[in-house]
């Protein structure tokens, strides 16, 4: 082999994009960011509004006699304030450039920019990731202030604190938001920062869409905040119609705003799905795939395919609510089981876009820490594969008592007893990695056992209410609530620190305080158990879901779980000033590879340089080779000359 | 790796796998004796119907089987955390396991037995208590073994429930009574949102959904009161939403019922209540002169029920099909 004297002058390059034009270089105020998307929402509302009115006015007698007269003006005001936000953003102008066939500003060669760069649509996977971070966090904070609302309301049998009608929008306004952000909470910053690195891509196959789905996410929080001028909306997350038909125009800027989180949803999948098939480095088999990619990847696939239908159950629901359709309407021909198969046919699945993110952080952190392989690979993409694939065939066991299909309880019941099988493929995954580890006790590596702990106590606990006369006494009751917060908080929010801590480093170049990092962790584990654990007795001594108002004797229970509710905000608060101090103020840099692990993404600097990889490069072996004697390095960062080349010849002429 | 290494390591590894046995073993037996002879015989809501208790040995049941599976995991995570922790010093990484083929398919099995053992105990809880006190719809193919049923129509509206008494000429009351030892038939519909019905003693659960009628089954087997309440979320006063009922002797509620239905009768509220049906439609006000008229736009009444057209005086134009 010919020693190189001149390194990387015969190396491939790095591919460039379509050739492009000059990146603007106007001055701030006169490029698109975050104030001319303001402007663009005011000016977009105010139009829709005016039509809307336009539209109640001139539909004659009709809707002007039998709808909420609001309805039309919220709905299309909404709907325009959102296009125009996003035409503020600037997010058609590469659309309209090449209409009129215009040069297109040349990405990948795009100067890197300071701070800026986050209040603008810029579409390097790294921003968007940072983006969805704040985001997301900025949205779980504000459900979490909602909840401890709720649990203030509850310290007393009868309402005290909140009006009734109040007390149903605080608990709408928690539910719809949490459930908004806990689907893009590990996908979003994790999933769109990570994708690429992973698999040793530059960037993402969408990288305009992926940006598209991070802008929808802003709309979407403030809409659903509006809510809150119209009083809110009565009906919790599930907006079971006919209630919600009844609603005041709070329902509408819920279903809006859900449904633009939904397309969020669906293009963050799709761009997922064509990333991992057709950007994976040479070298990067499928059996090589970190388990967190894969996680994302059968994901991907539960948003692309489920979400729609949720979205098409809103676009029913508003046009019930603004044209006067009757779908929903069970005595004019309607009907309310509709709006309930299509919400828990996007429901149910849904519950699985929460929960294997999870499982995919958490599979990935085990084996960084216990320093052993991941024990059994392809049981446990098998499993994130089962999960996926069963998912889409329990939904009905949300209506056991609804009186619908009687006869289909057994199949049900078998269906949702069944997703326990490869659920507990991610257990044996974790036993068998466990054996005879190396435990270190870091911090991501307590938020991954908490994790595994709690999720054990809300997956049983999801058996039994699988089981029909089981599930009459818990159905509807706070078990049911302590169920799916031990699944969600317990295990996605447990998992989701679990990544923040992890990956923070990569993401931000700055280590978090340790110290700080474990109290947050023990208060939070302690905290958690100690609010929900209270619930399952709540609901197995007859306490109903969403109510102000319960019977006496179950106070003591209440107050316990509230006090602990409110520690465990407290608990939140010490992330906050972790997270404020540490990237804010203390600022430790971090190292490339502060966990000395073998994954893709921790063998570029941190943060990443703008293009990932100098080059592209060639993965050697799988991310979880520890202890492995003479296992050869995940890739090669420095190819030789031709083997990229080759590859791609290669599989171009495979293909 | 040599045989001698190997036989070192298997043995060593029957070793953790023996300790962990021992320790889950104790536990197990403790948790499940507990579970059975502790916490079953007093779990909340108590046997009142035949419904009731075959949920709670539903639930017994599976927390005995349940319990050990948290165990297992528990002892193993806190085992394998206290045993295989890093020790300061120790730079190495664990031994190389990429799997074991005995051990998976040994979890798979396992699982896919308990899994499917505790399908086919459930369907045939299902089906032997009729429904397990589930709603079945307007045909239930669960049904009890009896012809002689007593037939309670519960109504749910916003915020209330309504039960009346076919049997007893239509009467409607606001308190529910039921005999000791009847089998008892529920028929639940709602004039307005999806509401559940929720005895909560009774072990019943049914939505009341506007337009159909919900059959459910249960038989009182002890008397007292027991609490009734709306589990789906219907709108503001969700929370009030409950109401008392007692289980009394036959004697006792054959006095109650036909006492209403004869005060019922005289004060001419049998006659004002709509006759008896299965589902009612609200929007039908036999006021207007008409059998059949509906007053069109139930679906955007800002949340009033009938819309603002009467409000304005102005009867506007309801729609006649």
């Amino acid at each position: 082999m010919a020693i190189e004297t001149t390194p990387g002058a015969d190396r491939i390059q790095p591919v460039g994009g379509e050739p492009g034009g000059p990146a603007e270089t106007r001055a701030w105020w006169r490029r698109p960011a975050v104030h001319t998307g303001l402007l663009g929402a005011v000016i977009g509302y105010l139009i829709g509004n005016w039509l809307g009115w336009l539209v109640q006015s001139t539909s004659g007698n009709f809707a002007q006699g039998l709808s909420d007269t609001r309805d039309w003006p919220v709905v299309l005001g909404y709907v325009l304030g959102t296009i125009g936000w996003l035409a503020g953003l600037g997010i058609f102008n590469d659309l309209g450039r090449l209409m009129v066939g215009k040069p297109l500003p040349d990405i990948e060669h795009a100067p890197v920019g300071g701070l800026a760069k986050y209040f603008r649509y810029t579409l390097d996977h790294k921003v968007v990731g940072i983006q969805y971070l704040f985001g997301m966090i900025t949205y779980f904070l504000t459900g979490g202030l909602f909840a401890m609302a709720i649990r203030t309301e509850l310290l007393s049998p009868t309402y005290h604190v909140l009006s009734p009608s109040a007390y149903l929008m605080v608990v709408g306004e928690h539910s719809t938001m949490m459930m908004m952000m806990m689907s893009s909470v590990i996908l979003g910053p994790f999933g769109q920062y990570f994708a690429p690195l992973m698999i040793g891509s530059k960037r993402m196959a969408f990288p305009r869409l992926e940006a598209l789905g991070f802008w929808l996410t802003p709309p979407a929080y403030v809409i659903l905040l509006s809510g809150i001028l119209w009083n809110g909306f009565p009906t919790g997350w599930t907006g079971y119609a006919p209630l919600s038909l009844q609603a005041s125009p709070g329902m509408d800027s819920y279903a809006v705003a859900f449904g633009l989180m939904g397309i969020s949803m669906i293009l963050a999948g799709f761009n997922i799905i064509v990333t991992y098939i057709n950007y994976r480095a040479p070298g990067m088999r499928w059996s090589r795939l970190p388990m967190f990619v894969w996680s994302m990847f059968t994901v991907s696939f539960l948003q692309v395919l489920a979400v729609p239908v949720l979205i098409a159950g809103f676009y029913i629901l508003i046009s019930d609510r603004t044209a006067q359709t009757a779908f929903y309407a069970n005595q004019l021909g309607g009907s309310s089981y509709l709006y309930e198969n299509l919400f828990w046919f996007f429901g149910h699945p849904e519950v699985y876009i929460l929960a294997l993110p999870g499982f995919g952080v958490v599979s990935e952190i085990l084996p960084v820490f216990a320093r052993k392989p991941l024990f059994g690979y392809k049981v446990s993409a098998a499993g994130m594969f089962g999960v996926a694939l069963l998912s889409f065939f329990v939904w009905q066991h949300h209506l056991f008592d609804s009186g619908i299909n009687p006869d289909m309880r057994p199949l049900y019941m078998l269906t949702t007893e069944l997703i326990s099988i490869p659920t507990g493929f991610i257990y044996l995954v974790a036993l068998g990695t466990l054996w005879k580890a190396r435990i270190r006790f870091s911090v991501p590596m307590l938020f991954a056992l908490g994790m595994y702990f709690n999720f054990l106590i809300g997956g049983i606990s999801g058996v039994f209410l699988s089981d029909v006369p089981a599930d009459t006494t818990e159905h509807g009751s706070f078990f049911v609530m302590a169920h799916f917060h031990y699944t969600i908080m317990g295990g996605l929010i447990f998992a989701f620190f679990a990544g923040l801590y992890y990956w923070l480093p990569k993401m931000l170049g700055y280590e978090m305080n340790k110290t700080l990092g474990k109290i947050h962790f023990w208060t939070m584990f302690i905290f958690f158990n100690s609010t929900f654990l209270p619930l399952f007795a709540l609901g197995m001594m007859g306490m109903p879901r969403r109510v102000f108002e319960y019977a006496r004797n179950l106070q003591t229970l209440n107050d316990w779980a509230s006090i602990s509710s409110f520690l465990l905000g407290g608990s939140i608060l010490i992330f906050l000033i972790n997270f404020i101090w540490s990237t804010g103020f203390a600022r430790v840099k971090a190292a490339a590879n502060p966990w000395n692990a073998r994954g893709l993404e921790w063998q570029v600097s941190s943060p990443p340089p703008p293009q990932n990889f100098a080059h592209i490069p060639v993965a050697l072996s799988g991310p979880y080779e520890y202890g492995v004697k003479d296992a050869p390095p995940v890739a090669d960062l420095n190819p030789p000359v031709g083997v990229v080349s080759a590859a791609y010849a290669g599989a171009g002429t495979e293909a | 790796m040599s045989h001698a290494d190997a036989a070192v390591r298997t043995s060593d590894g029957a070793r953790h796998g023996l300790r962990m046995f021992l320790i889950w073993l104790p536990l197990a037996i403790v948790a499940d004796l507990l579970i059975w002879f502790a916490w079953y015989p007093h779990m909340p809501p108590g046997r009142m119907t035949d419904q009731a208790q075959g949920q709670q040995f539903d639930i017994a049941v599976m927390a005995v089987l349940a319990a050990p599976v948290l165990l297992f995991v528990w002892v193993y995570f806190a085992y394998a955390l206290i045993v295989w922790r890093h020790r300061p010093g120790d730079e190495g990484d664990g031994p190389p396991i990429h799997g074991n083929t005995k051990v998976q398919a040994t979890w798979i099995t396992a699982t896919a037995v308990i899994v499917l053992g505790l399908f086919v105990f459930g369907t045939v809880q299902l089906i032997v208590p009729a429904g397990a006190g589930a709603g079945e719809g307007p045909s239930p193919i669960w049904k009890p073994n009896t012809s002689n049923l007593l037939q309670v129509q519960v109504i749910g509206q916003e915020w209330a429930f309504t039960y009346r008494f076919p049997q007893f000429g239509g009467m409607e009351s606001t308190t529910l009574m039921l005999p000791l030892g009847q089998q008892v038939e529920f028929h639940v519909t709602s004039l307005d949102v999806i509401h559940s019905f929720w005895p909560y003693q009774l072990g019943v659960k049914a939505d009341a959904n506007p337009g159909v009628d919900n059959v459910a089954y249960a038989k009182p087997q002890e008397l007292g009161s027991f609490t009734v309440r709306c589990s789906e979320l219907c709108g503001i006063w969700h929370g009030a939403m409950f109401n008392y009922g007692h289980v009394v002797t036959p004697a006792a509620f054959q006095a109650w019922a036909r006492g209403i239905q004869a005060r019922e009768a005289r004060l001419g509220v049998l006659a004002a209540l709509p006759r008896y049906a299965l589902t009612y439609d609200p929007t039908v006000i036999p006021q207007l002169g008409k059998d059949l008229v509906k007053v069109a736009g139930i679906t955007g009444a800002n949340g009033y029920y009938y819309p603002s057209l009467f409000q304005s005086g102005d009867p506007g134009d309801p729609v006649s099909p």
